[in-house]
Parts: structure tokens; sequence; C-alpha cells
């Protein structure tokens, strides 16, 4: 069993697409201030979008190493053109980085040398776990729609291996050839002029009926609700889960990365940080449907939750 | 290049039989299988008998495992995929590592396709399956160009099998979670798309609304027929604007690009739709073949006809062609 206070940090990749000067600046501060263990870096939505943060990599990655962080870069989750496939296999030539792979092209590159398994990767069961670790994967993010059940039993299988989970941010839910936001806009992925760049928390997608549904994050389809496991951190904890994934919102990701040390170290209360957390992304309600095996969307209260609902 | 036809029932196999399909693709009546909706699919003795009628007509079977194998259960997978091998299955249409893996080492001489639901969209991933568990054919994801298709076949070591008629996924096939978003279940796990047990209809003044779990996905006006409520093909508000967020109700249709798809290297051509009927499958079938046996000026009427079997009636060539990203 996995000691709470020996489990580890993920910053994930900043899906959406921010300004070159705020992406930079906000890993400067992470690196400053966030108790993460780990960032990894890289645009992973679209390749359009790549030119925007290279002139700043370097120095993120040099400020994030110099304050002890390991630095992952990450790939593409739909690699389909040529020169996608040519940036991630020159990426693996020269880098001295540990890599992600978000998509089969990736896994095939990195066969044979150490790199990590992003949550876009289809890891439903043991055997395929086994299978990645055995051509060279470390850690392993889990896909956000595996339900519990399935973690503990892929944990158990392979007690070696370092799992982690999709603890925090907007469930990222589909990846499509088009670009609805570039649509949504007038536009298609051709000339899309970046307008998804407009939205960096994603543009909501509401019903006719104005239910708030998802947000469109250029060729990615996320959650309109934000997945949170913080009260359900324990019990990954005892099924051997050893690290927590934070995917960057639009929102201060620094006091969202205090707050789960806080509870995993057991100086905040489950229930007392996740009132905290819906004020600090008030953006969005959290849901932890997909970990109870019921709607992503849903959030499934703990039993003391209830009854603290209770009146006296 | 070969027809590969949907059978989700034994009637329609043996109807796509009749109607010269070159191979039929069906599945188990239970989670292993990406069209897990009641009252389709094969039990292992419709099977047994499904496979040897085919093999007295030449036709070849085609067994879909393609869902991913729930965590401590794959049991089910490894049963399936052996008594698939054993009635004498042509090829095992698959999507997880993990059970391609089983399949390869378990059952070397058998057939092993990469399903649409693996999500193999360049040559790295293609020849990466080709290598690990010898893959002989890849089912190519909807996302593609027939540009890309052609790069693709001059980069890979295997057959190519493309999707030219059915219904359209306009996510990248596998790695979509909106189903289960809004209803718990998920193309992925339980091998069903928004599905029929979470869908309501109801009237709300002069509007018919339809709803999948609890997300309203499309509002049709007194006079607008209603269509089912596949998530990603409903009406939403963003911005400014509502209308079809991601795709319009359509369905593929590249049949007017058949020589285009040859000359990109294309082996078999696949029709969508294991959940038609039984006429719909014989009409489709026969009306295809008719067109793939026609020299490319004959073809137009046969394509009419089957542009008019389409749902809705409206047709896109989706990725295939650029504009529609």
């Amino acid at each position: 069993m996995t000691d709470m206070k020996e489990t580890s940090l993920t910053l994930g990749p900043v899906y959406y697409l921010w300004d070159a000067e705020k992406w930079r600046d906000f890993h400067f501060r992470i690196a400053d201030e966030a108790p993460v263990d780990r960032v990894v870096i890289g645009e992973t939505v679209c390749s359009k979008r790549q030119h925007f943060i290279e002139p700043h990599l370097a120095e993120v990655v040099e400020r994030l190493e110099s304050a002890g962080k390991t630095v992952i870069l990450s790939t593409l989750a739909l690699v389909t053109l040529n020169r996608e496939s040519k940036q991630i296999r020159e990426m693996a030539e020269v880098s001295e980085h540990l890599m992600e792979a978000n998509d089969l092209s990736a896994l095939a590159i990195l066969k044979d040398k150490p790199h990590t398994i992003g949550p876009l990767v289809n890891v439903y069961n043991a055997p395929t776990a086994r299978l990645l670790a055995g051509r060279g994967a470390t850690r392993i993010c889990l896909p956000p729609e595996l339900p519990f059940s399935s973690v503990k039993e892929i944990t158990a299988e392979l007690p070696d291996m370092d799992f982690e989970v999709f603890t925090f941010g907007r469930m990222p839910l589909a990846i499509s050839a088009r670009c609805a936001h570039a649509r949504s806009k007038g536009k298609i992925k051709d000339n899309c002029q970046f307008v998804c760049g407009e939205d960096p928390d994603g543009l909501p997608v509401r019903t006719l009926d104005r239910q708030s549904f998802l947000a469109l994050n250029g060729v990615q389809t996320v959650s309109h609700a934000c997945q949170s496991l913080l009260s359900e951190l324990d019990h990954l904890v005892e099924a051997g889960v050893r690290s927590f994934r934070l995917s960057p919102q639009d929102c201060d990701m620094v006091a969202v990365a205090k707050l789960h040390r806080e509870v995993l170290d057991g100086t905040v209360d489950a229930d007392a940080g996740v009132a905290k957390l819906r004020q600090l992304y008030a953006a969005a309600p959290l849901a932890n449907g997909f970990h109870h095996a019921k709607e992503g969307a849903v959030w499934v209260a703990r039993t003391r939750s209830l009854q603290a609902a209770w009146p006296a | 290049m070969e027809l590969i036809c949907p059978a989700g029932t034994p009637a329609a196999f043996h109807e796509a039989v009749d109607a010269g399909a070159d191979a039929v693709y069906c599945g188990f009546r239970d989670e292993t299988n990406a069209r897990n909706f009641p009252g389709l699919n094969f039990s292992r003795e419709e099977l047994r008998e499904a496979i040897a009628y085919a093999k007295r007509k030449g036709t070849q079977t085609f067994v879909a495992l393609n869902t991913f194998m729930r965590a401590g259960a794959e049991e089910i997978w490894y049963k399936g995929a052996a008594d698939a091998v054993a009635l004498g299955a042509d090829a095992l249409i698959l999507a997880d590592f993990g059970l391609m893996a089983h399949v390869a080492e378990k059952y070397p001489q058998q057939r092993l396709h990469v399903s649409v639901q693996a999500s193999a969209s360049n040559p790295d991933a293609i020849n990466f399956l080709v290598d690990a568990f010898n893959a002989q054919r890849v089912v190519l994801p909807r996302t593609l160009t027939i540009a890309d298709i052609a790069r693709i076949g001059k980069n890979i070591r295997c057959e190519m099998e493309v999707f030219v008629f059915g219904g359209l996924c306009v996510m990248a096939e596998g790695r979509c979670s909106l189903s289960s978003y809004a209803t718990g279940k998920s193309p992925n796990m339980n091998g069903v798309c928004s599905p029929a047990s979470h869908v309501r209809y109801r009237k709300d003044g002069g509007e018919l609304v339809s709803e999948l779990g609890e997300f309203t996905i499309n509002r049709f006006p007194a006079g607008e027929a209603a269509g089912y409520p596949t998530l990603c093909k409903g009406r939403f508000d963003i911005a400014d604007s509502n209308g079809y967020a991601f795709e319009d109700p359509v369905s593929l249709d590249v049949m007017g690009e058949l020589e285009a798809l040859k000359a990109a290297g294309v082996k078999a051509l696949k029709i969508e739709g294991r959940q038609r009927g039984k006429a719909y499958v014989a009409e489709v079938v026969s009306t295809m073949k008719a067109a793939l046996n026609s020299p490319p000026d004959r073809r137009a009427p046969l394509l009419a006809r089957l542009r008019s079997m389409s749902e809705g009636q409206k047709t896109t060539s989706g990725a295939y062609e650029k504009r529609w990203r």
C-alpha cells in the first residue's frame, strides 16, 4: 500500500491555445510556486498551434528544471499528417527529455526508450498496460473514462508500474479531424486564423435548453464539468495509484496544486478541499461520475458528505 | 476492390452473401463488439451456421471483437476470440492492444484486422501494429482525406480498408467518451453510442425535444422530421449561434470516389450498418456490387439509387474531402 505522502503530482499539458507570454508566465509561476513533481509541456491538440510556444520552450524547460521539476514533452493526440509524424520522430531522436505518448504513432516511435503514456491512449486493462510496460512505458496515466473497479484491477496486476489518474480538469472527451471551434466561428480548419485562442478555457457548448454541456477547444471536445477526484484520493492511493494529474484550466493552478498536496498530506480534509476547489475553479461544476461507473457529468458525493448534508 | 458488408442478424448475413458481398462482418451478442444493441448480433450457433453458409458461397466472414477489454473480465474477449477462430472466421477485427497481443500469440495463423476503433491514423501507428501483432489489414479512421490515404498506402506493410457508405463518426473512433459523459455507456467500454435506453422524446409546446440522459440533443419544430439523438449530430448553442455544432444528420457516401480510392491503393470498401435491417443490407450490397462491376461512366444511376437509401437522404463525403475539416 502506498503512503499518501509518497504520492506525486503531475501537471498535464495546457490543452488550450493561450497567448505565448501567458503560457510562459504560467509555467514560470508553476516552477516557482507549485508543489508539483513533474510538468508535461508541449502542444497536444493541434499541430497548427505549435509555433506559438516554440520561442519560449527552452526558457520554460530551464526554469522548471531549476526548480527541481521533471519535464516531460507531450506529443500530439491525433497524428494524420507527414509533418506531424516527422516532428515526433525528430523530437524522439534529439530530445534528452522524457516524452509522453498520446497516439499510437508515438508508441511506435518511442519503443524501447523510457517514456510515459498520456490519458488519451486507450489503456482499459492490465494486458494492455503490461504490453506498454514491455515497450518502455514507465508511467501510465489512465483514461479519464475508466471506472475505479478497472483502475483497481489494473494496478493490482502491475504493482511495479507507476500509475497516474486524471484528477483535476475538464475531461478530454473527443478529438476530430474537423475543427468544430473554427466552424462555430464561420471558418474551417485550414483557414482557422487561430480563433480557438479567443477561448482560453474552451468555448461553451450549451444544449438548446441552455444546459451547460461541453466546451470546444479547437479539434478537441472537452466536458463542461471539471473532473475532480479530490474526495477519492484516499481510495486511489490505497489501490496503489501513485501519481495524480492536474490538467491546466484558466484558473489559479498553483492554488489547485497546493490544495491537492494538502489533501494528500492530510493537512486539509477532503470535504473542505472540495469546497475550496469549487471556489478556485468556479467556471464549471465538479464531476466524478466516471470514477463511480456513472455518467461522466455527474457528481457522486461520498457517504460522509451525504451524512453531513442531513440536518441535525 | 473487395466489398465488406455488415450483418447484425443471421437473416441480414444471408442477404449480404446472396447479394454478392466478398466478406461479411458481424459480432457476438455481448459487450465484445461495438454494435452491442438489443436484438442484434450472433450466438455461437448462429455464427457457426452463418460461416458455413458463407463458405459454401465463397464469401469470407470477419468477426468484430472491437471493444476494449474490461479490466478483470478479459476472459469474455479471450473466449470470443477462441470461439471465432474455432468456428472458422476468416479474420478477427480487433481494437485493444491487449487482445491483439493475445490473439497474435495464441493463434499466429489467424488473420488479424485492425478495427477503426484502434484509431491507427498514420503509417507509424499502422506499422507498429503490423510489427507487434502481425496485423494484415487496417480499417482506416474516417478522419483522413483520399490524399492522406494514398500517402499512407505507400508507407505501410498491410492492406487498407475504408468506410464508403453508411453512418459517419465525426470524432476519431475509439477515442470518444461523449456518449459515456452523458449516459455512462460508451463505444469503447460497452459497445454502444448514445444508447436507446437513455433516449427520450417529449413534447414542449409545438416542438418535439429529443434527449440523451439529462441533456437535450435537439428540438424539432412542427413539420420537421425528428432524428435519433446521436450526441455528435445534435443541435447546440455556441456563442451567439445555434445549429449542428459537430455534424449535420448526414451519412457517408464516397461511392463517387471509387476510382480515386482504388488509385490510392485501397484493398477493401466497407459498408457501415450492422444495426440496419436485411432489406436495406440486400439493397445496398447489390447496388454497390453492381456499381463496382460497372465502368465509371455507367455508375451514375446506381449511385443515385444508393443515395436515396441513405439516412435522411443527405450525404457527405466527410473527411475524404479536405474542405469538410
